[in-house]
């Protein structure tokens, strides 16, 4: 575990910046798919020590950002219910719905637990038969082979009052969404590492030939973004598009065989949509006819759920890399993880959280890379 | 209840229900004291809002606090309920500049709790008042029904001595200050995380849960002057800075290479997606003192067993009054909020 410390290397970074400094000879848009990346490259400032030529866009990749927010009503729905016990990952509890979170719904009495695993959902279902328990199940190629081994085990194990409320989506529909808005700008996409970790490379030469667009597999240490935007420039620059792996600690070009398999076996692809961004073809699973019995929103009967949007929040444009946090007439006005509009501003991975927590210096959201003034030494 | 009334720019009218982050130390924390509990007990001394009060009393000057501890598990690697309880409010007094003298300790067990484990923390509790050199002076105890707590809750409230000449309170931070750390943070809250239910995890970190007032006895030998002393508990380092900046209305700068974090914790962190400037401590110290007594202080704080890896962490400056600001590792800069309530493990 001492690896974190080294891929926060000062001189190695410096090394990786000085040879994009020397390579950048003309404007690009890359985009982190990944809302880690996003935090990673906005709390170390790395988008301030790159060169001004290059711009980091961010993506879609946080989960919970593009949770619709009809499945967050619902999941509100469900957990309000009596005899419901309902769990979810901690970060999904502070979102709002149409009026409001998992928080207050606890609060008003509702049986809201964190849990950091689903097995431990299926657990507490084992050990209250009384109760229905459900699961949240959100998330990209990441967290759904868990979920999709917690519901192939209710099964085999025969767990009747458990079930899931699935709302997982995949990455590569998000970058063909993108690459086909004809407000598209992104030059470079920095894949997000853990989902390759899972479903490999293979799913992206299509990408990067169809659209000739470099796609760089990166991790989410300062090291390993910095790598993955000289892997990127260096393309660019050459007139390439090829899918590079800057992550082979973590990735291997099969991805994870097994997870893939679990995947295969509960989940099948469906069209889905995204919170800001609307119904992406094909971009995310449901769960198989084979499982549909542990499906909530049958169970539950929550199908009709209405929700209202509110008018101001703009997380769609800043999902789509469309528009900065800090473009946003809303933010840290009357968007703040306070009084959050939209999921982007309370995700622990969403971009507008991100300019929120390490860019908010006075009056001024973002300072200028290289011209705020330095208040350290 | 009617919020009309009430004059926050942010308040919490969409919160009709406490939710848990009103018990964080964050903003929710705050707002829920000066909505809530200032407005309706009034009073000057309330009015500082430190880790203690200090009253003039028959001559003197006491430090007065109280606490309440509702940890789970009740005993964890490092330390207890009962350490906690004791440690949690000499550090409060002691964050005055106190010497803390005695507790009052209440107990609420739940129907049900072993004898054996209230024996246990009792123990406990008493080897923590004994190591700290205060004397438990007065008690309680309540039963609640079996459901209605976690096995033991304790308060305790503590009073100490002000000596002469010492004033120090979030308030007097001015710029220049120089800002000092007692040690290496976040070991207590990821102990906590590593054996509570759900999260067990194999780590070797124990809390650093210990009294503080031997090493303010230090700093205080090195010179009377400083100007706050404060131990980030709850909320973590980032909680105390931000609250010492909006007290005083200075900006703090600090250096993120030079905040002691053991890999330990920053692995656990980066595992569970916490950031360990946000993770509770219940045995470190800031300490704000002017510059020219800054190497005095630090050498006093080195020379003493709970200081030993002391470290100044930065400075307090003119720019961005009553806000945090760290020069990362890279060499960017970010801004280190108040937390809104309690952290949340990420999703992946």
């Amino acid at each position: 575990m001492k690896y974190i410390e080294e891929f926060q290397n000062p001189d190695l970074a410096k090394r990786l910046l000085d040879e994009i400094h020397a390579t950048v000879t003309r404007p690009w848009a890359l985009m982190e798919v990944c809302g880690g990346q996003t935090h990673s490259i906005i709390r170390h400032g790395i988008d301030q020590l790159l060169p001004e030529q290059i711009e980091l866009i961010h993506g879609p990749g946080c989960p919970v950002c593009v949770t619709p927010l009809e499945m967050i009503d619902k999941a509100l729905e469900i957990a309000s219910r009596p005899g419901v016990l309902f769990c979810s990952f901690g970060d999904m509890l502070r979102v709002p719905g149409s009026g409001r979170d998992l928080f207050q719904v606890r609060a008003a009495g509702g049986d809201v637990r964190v849990v950091y695993s689903p097995l431990d959902a299926l657990k507490l279902a084992r050990q209250n038969p009384d109760r229905q328990v459900v699961f949240f199940g959100i998330g990209f190629e990441t967290t759904a082979p868990p979920n999709a081994m917690a519901v192939h085990q209710a099964a085999r194990l025969g767990v009747p009052n458990f079930s899931m409320l699935v709302s997982h989506v995949r990455v590569p529909p998000a970058i063909e969404a993108i690459m086909c808005s004809p407000d598209c700008r992104v030059d470079a996409f920095l894949a997000a590492g853990h989902v390759c970790s899972v479903m490999g490379t293979g799913e992206y030469p299509e990408l990067a030939e169809r659209f000739r667009v470099p796609i760089v597999v990166t991790g989410f240490e300062p090291l390993d973004i910095l790598e993955g935007v000289r892997r990127s420039v260096r393309q660019l620059e050459a007139g390439r598009h090829t899918v590079e792996n800057a992550y082979p600690r973590a990735v291997r070009p099969e991805g994870n065989p097994a997870a893939r398999a679990m995947l295969a076996d509960v989940f099948e692809v469906t069209d889905r949509a995204w919170r800001g961004i609307g119904t992406i073809p094909g971009s995310g699973w449901r769960l198989s006819e084979r499982y549909r019995a542990f499906d909530a929103e049958h169970r539950f009967s929550v199908e009709d759920v209405t929700t209202l949007e509110p008018a101001a929040c703009r997380a769609g444009e800043v999902l789509q890399g469309l528009l900065k946090p800090h473009e946003c007439e809303a933010f840290g006005t009357v968007c703040t993880p306070r009084t959050p509009l939209g999921a982007t501003m309370v995700s622990s991975e969403g971009a507008c959280a991100a300019y929120y927590l390490y860019r908010r210096l006075g009056g001024t959201p973002v300072p200028a890379a290289g011209k705020e003034a330095n208040p350290v030494g | 209840m009617d919020f009309s009334g009430w004059t926050c720019p942010a308040p919490l009218r969409d919160q009709p229900h406490i939710v848990m982050g009103h018990g964080g130390g964050g903003a929710l924390s705050a707002e829920l004291v000066e909505h809530v509990f200032a407005p309706a007990f009034g009073g000057a001394a309330l009015a500082q809002l430190g880790d203690s009060a200090v009253l003039a009393l028959g001559g003197a000057r006491l430090a007065f606090s109280t606490d309440s501890y509702v940890v789970r598990p009740l005993f964890f690697p490092g330390g207890s309920i009962g350490d906690l309880a004791v440690n949690g409010t000499v550090n409060d007094l002691a964050m005055s500049g106190a010497r803390p003298a005695y507790l009052s300790c209440g107990f609420i067990l739940e129907e049900g709790v072993a004898t054996a484990t209230v024996a246990e923390v009792a123990r406990a509790l008493g080897e923590a008042a004994r190591v700290a050199g205060v004397e438990v002076a007065t008690g309680d105890t309540k039963v609640v029904e079996a459901g209605h707590g976690d096995g033991v809750y304790i308060n305790t409230a503590g009073i100490g001595l002000v000596p002469e000449g010492v004033d120090i309170r979030p308030q007097r931070a001015v710029p220049g200050d120089v800002v000092l750390l007692s040690g290496p943070v976040g070991a207590h809250g990821v102990a906590i995380m590593s054996v509570r239910e759900g999260l067990e995890f194999g780590v070797d970190v124990r809390s650093d849960t210990a009294p503080l007032n031997g090493l303010v006895e230090a700093v205080l030998g090195a010179t009377k002057d400083v100007h706050v002393l404060r131990d980030p508990t709850r909320g973590g380092l980032a909680a105390s800075l931000n609250e010492i900046a909006a007290a005083s209305g200075v900006g703090v700068a600090v250096r993120e290479r030079d905040v002691p974090v053991p890999p330990e914790v920053a692995n656990a962190c980066a595992i569970l997606g916490l950031d360990p400037w946000y993770v509770a401590n219940e045995g470190r110290m800031v300490a704000f003192v002017p510059r020219e007594h800054a190497d005095a202080v630090l050498a006093a704080m080195r020379a003493h067993p709970m200081g030993a890896q002391a470290a100044v962490i930065g400075e307090c400056v003119e720019e961005h009054p009553g806000m945090v600001v760290a020069r990362t590792g890279l060499g960017g800069t970010r801004v280190v909020d108040l937390p809104l309530g309690e952290q949340l493990p990420r999703i992946c």
